[in-house]
């Protein structure tokens, strides 16, 4: 590595800085990292992992210092040095050259040198470009345009490859369900976008209205003999309903007042499933839930005589996995429905007064807008897509219990929503294919997904507190003149 | 009216526990304008540092009750305080000057980030300690035979909330550091126009903040004998609705909400169910929020455009 002529800044400064870093690193890790409770027969024990210590310190050490080398001017060498880490770490991860232990550790070390990577290779562009530190957004704020417009461009090749999938031949009982899995929590987060994304309301009880829907639907069919497409739109309304009733007093609220209140009626709605056993069988939740038929016509091996079952309609030999397919189908044809609407709802005068409430509610209320209704509105129309995702929840599953819809669920719609950028529609499909998708092809991360989730939110909102993609689109503009490329006017 | 005497020796311990976490949501509310969703986190932060001090002093072969519980209020104040300037420095202090919902989402992603560093370091099982501190006073005895108890862990949990609590308030009304504080909670700018260090005073407020909630956490171990890594959440939202029903930025305000709730919590518990407690609890800051959004001793906020 060629030594660098002149730092711009003097080394001692530099080692300090880090210094004290890997200080405060030190204290933090000490009693979490360092000593390990450890349950033993009667009691705990407690056992030292000092190595483990004294690796996690020097490693946030080191990122210190080549952060800081990066912002005296070394950006360059060091970031083919860390990125060209990242990429072994990579290729051994898949080849197994070099066993590791401490497997936590090693990912660490990962995540550490690929954030520095990034970070050089964002201050390099910065420097290249002469940007200052507004130019952080105007290069975030490129990327999400050019991500969106490639959306609009690639957007009906997705939804054809969408309607395509079940007729792939890697289309397996386990890609089938992992498609189904994104695709509901896309659902969800377009359904959570209109309330967090448009109406600028933090939702963290929106659960509660997916938990509605799926026991509605549970409870029409067990106990009245609904079939599917019956009990959807009622499941909807019921959660529409309490979307009201629950929204009614508290939209006067301020925003952080309004997502801790909507986050106790989460908890509550839980509660109440859990205890009210009469109605909802308590914490051992509703079994045996009928699955959905087509058109009428069952997925049996063998129907009962008189009644077509679907492999007989279309002449094909049974196979569970037909089920699946149309499962899928009807998330699919759910999501778009969701996605349809609030494009479509954008465009009317309310979507156009959400979006406004969500920039300035004072304002609105000056141009004679009526706050609590059309925030109402917003809240409304999210619960219902969240019962309608709940009624699918329930069909596809066949058992409900009031574990599936605990804060953690709602936290996961809400990071899905933040991540692909609060608004943005393609942004929710990134994010539900990285968060949901992901981890369901790596298993052996699941224990690493909630941290990096955490992780990620605490990120995205310090280097973009809009959202990844977000980006808005002038509504109106003012003269013919394009906004000048990429950078649209403020 | 034994019982009624047992449920309010049993609440106001409780109440105590809330009214410590609550002043750390109530002093950030109070300068920042924002909920700080991990402040429960903390808490709980604390309560785990205390269980390995706990161990490590039993490693070391300390015996006598009143040093260990020192050493562990100090330990557990120390680690956690800093874990609580780490998290208004990694995901706060960037976010100061954003949009409302931008750090509320971050403390969110901190709260998810903490439970689960913990759970991933020390494991999702529960963690018990041997009582430390046995036996009590029996006041009087009802006629049917029911005993009011009051432990000497209560008697020490209350008293050292109390002074802590005296010793707090007495710090925010007296030392240069409290007038800096509400300087800055009174007008930020007009604070730094004049030369108060901002980023000082706000990281300090993190770390009092935290110190108290670790000592909550310290309490709660040894008053339950056992901790786990969710503990946090559920006691952070019942502070945070304490906080509220005082009247967000005001200290004396989430000391009597605390006790409230804690209160409350335990009397619902003892008369009508315990299934439903925690509904209670949620009903109540539902209902503060509608009815007296200021809180009981809040002072109204006014928006400026």
């Amino acid at each position: 590595m060629p030594m660098p002529k002149r730092l711009e800044r003097p080394m001692a400064d530099i080692l300090k800085d880090a210094a004290i870093t890997g200080f405060i690193a030190f204290a933090l890790a000490l009693p979490l990292v360092g000593f390990q409770t450890v349950d033993q027969a009667s009691a705990i024990v407690l056992q030292t992992r000092f190595p483990q210590l004294f690796y996690a310190v020097a490693l946030i050490f080191t990122g210190r210092l080549l952060l800081l080398f990066c912002n005296a001017g070394l950006a360059r060498p060091i970031m083919l040095v860390t990125g060209a880490f990242s990429v072994l770490w990579l290729v051994n991860a898949f080849a197994n050259f070099v066993t590791v232990n401490w497997q936590t550790l090693n990912f660490l070390t990962f995540a550490t040198s690929t954030v520095v990577a990034l970070r050089a290779w964002v201050l390099m562009r910065r420097r290249a470009a002469a940007l200052t530190e507004r130019g952080k957004d105007v290069m975030g704020e490129r990327i999400a345009v050019a991500v969106n417009r490639l959306a609009r461009r690639i957007g009906p090749f997705i939804a054809a490859f969408a309607v395509a999938l079940p007729f792939m031949p890697f289309a397996d009982q386990r890609t089938m369900d992992i498609g189904i899995a994104v695709l509901t929590y896309v659902m969800l987060g377009w359904g959570l976008n209109v309330v967090v994304g448009l109406a600028g309301l933090l939702d963290l009880g929106y659960v509660a209205f997916y938990a509605v829907g799926a026991y509605s639907y549970a409870l029409l069919s067990k106990g009245l003999g609904f079939n599917f497409w019956e009990a959807l739109p009622i499941a909807g309304g019921l959660a529409a309903s309490f979307g009201i009733m629950l929204g009614f007093p508290v939209l006067r609220l301020r925003g952080d007042y309004l997502a801790i209140v909507t986050l106790g009626f989460g908890e509550m709605i839980r509660l109440v499933l859990l205890n009210w056993s009469a109605l909802t069988n308590g914490a051992r939740g509703i079994g045996d839930i009928p699955r959905p038929s087509f058109f009428g016509m069952p997925f049996t091996p063998a129907p009962p005589p008189g009644i077509t079952a679907v492999h007989q309609f279309f002449g094909v030999d049974f196979a569970p996995i037909h089920r699946v397919y149309w499962l899928y189908y009807i998330i699919l044809l759910l999501a778009v429905l969701t996605n349809w609407f609030t494009l479509r709802i954008r465009r009317l005068p309310i979507g156009r007064a959400w979006e406004a409430l969500r920039e300035d509610e004072i304002a609105c209320r000056a141009l004679g807008i009526n706050p609590t209704n059309t925030k109402l509105t917003a809240f409304a129309i999210g619960a219902m897509f969240a019962g309608f995702a709940g009624s699918f929840f329930a069909t596809r599953q066949g058992f409900i219990s009031p574990e599936s819809f605990n804060f953690l669920e709602s936290a996961i719609i809400l990071a899905i929503v933040v991540l692909g950028g609060m608004g943005s529609q393609i942004g929710v499909v990134v994010a539900a294919f990285l968060l949901i998708g992901g981890p369901e092809y790596f298993r052996d991360l699941q224990a690493y997904r909630m941290l990096a989730f955490g992780a990620l939110m605490v990120g995205i909102m310090v280097w973009r507190p809009q959202g990844l993609l977000a980006h808005r689109d002038p509504t109106l503009r003012l003269s013919k003149r394009p906004a000048p490329d990429g950078v649209p006017g403020r | 009216m034994e019982y009624f005497l047992q449920q309010l020796i049993n609440g106001v311990t409780l109440g105590s526990i809330f009214g410590l976490i609550a002043i750390g949501y109530t002093m950030v509310y109070g300068i920042l304008g924002m909920v700080n969703f991990a402040h429960g986190d903390i808490f709980m932060i604390g309560g785990f540092i205390s269980v390995i001090t706990f161990l490590v002093l039993g490693l070391l072969g300390v015996t006598w009750v009143p040093f260990a519980l020192v050493c562990m209020l100090l330990m557990a104040m120390m680690f956690t305080s800093i874990y609580g300037w780490a998290v208004e420095r990694i995901g706060y202090r960037a976010l100061r000057n954003s949009n409302r919902l931008a750090p509320l989402i971050s403390a969110i992603g901190m709260s998810i980030f903490l439970e689960n560093y913990v759970q991933l370091l020390q494991g999702a099982r529960n963690k018990a300690i041997t009582p430390m501190l046995q036996g009590g006073v029996e006041l009087m005895t009802s006629d049917s035979g029911f005993t009011v108890h009051l432990g000497y862990m209560q008697i020490v949990i209350v008293v050292v909330t109390a002074a802590l609590m005296a010793g707090f308030a007495l710090m925010i009304a007296q030392t240069s550091l409290g007038r800096q504080q509400r300087a800055c909670e009174q007008d930020m700018r007009m604070a730094r126009l004049l030369g108060v260090d901002v980023d000082r005073t706000i990281s300090l407020t993190f770390v009092m903040g935290a110190a108290l909630a670790a000592v909550a956490g310290m309490v709660w171990l040894l008053y339950y004998g056992i901790i786990d890594f969710y503990v946090g959440f559920l006691a952070g939202i019942k502070a945070f609705t304490a906080a509220v029903l005082g009247g967000v930025g005001s200290l004396p305000g989430a000391m009597l909400g605390g006790l409230l709730i804690g209160l409350i919590e335990v009397f619902w518990a003892a008369y009508f169910s315990t299934a439903y407690k925690d509904v209670a609890t949620f009903g109540i800051l539902v209902c503060v929020l509608i009815f007296r959004p200021t809180g009981l001793l809040g002072q109204p906020d006014i928006e400026k455009v």
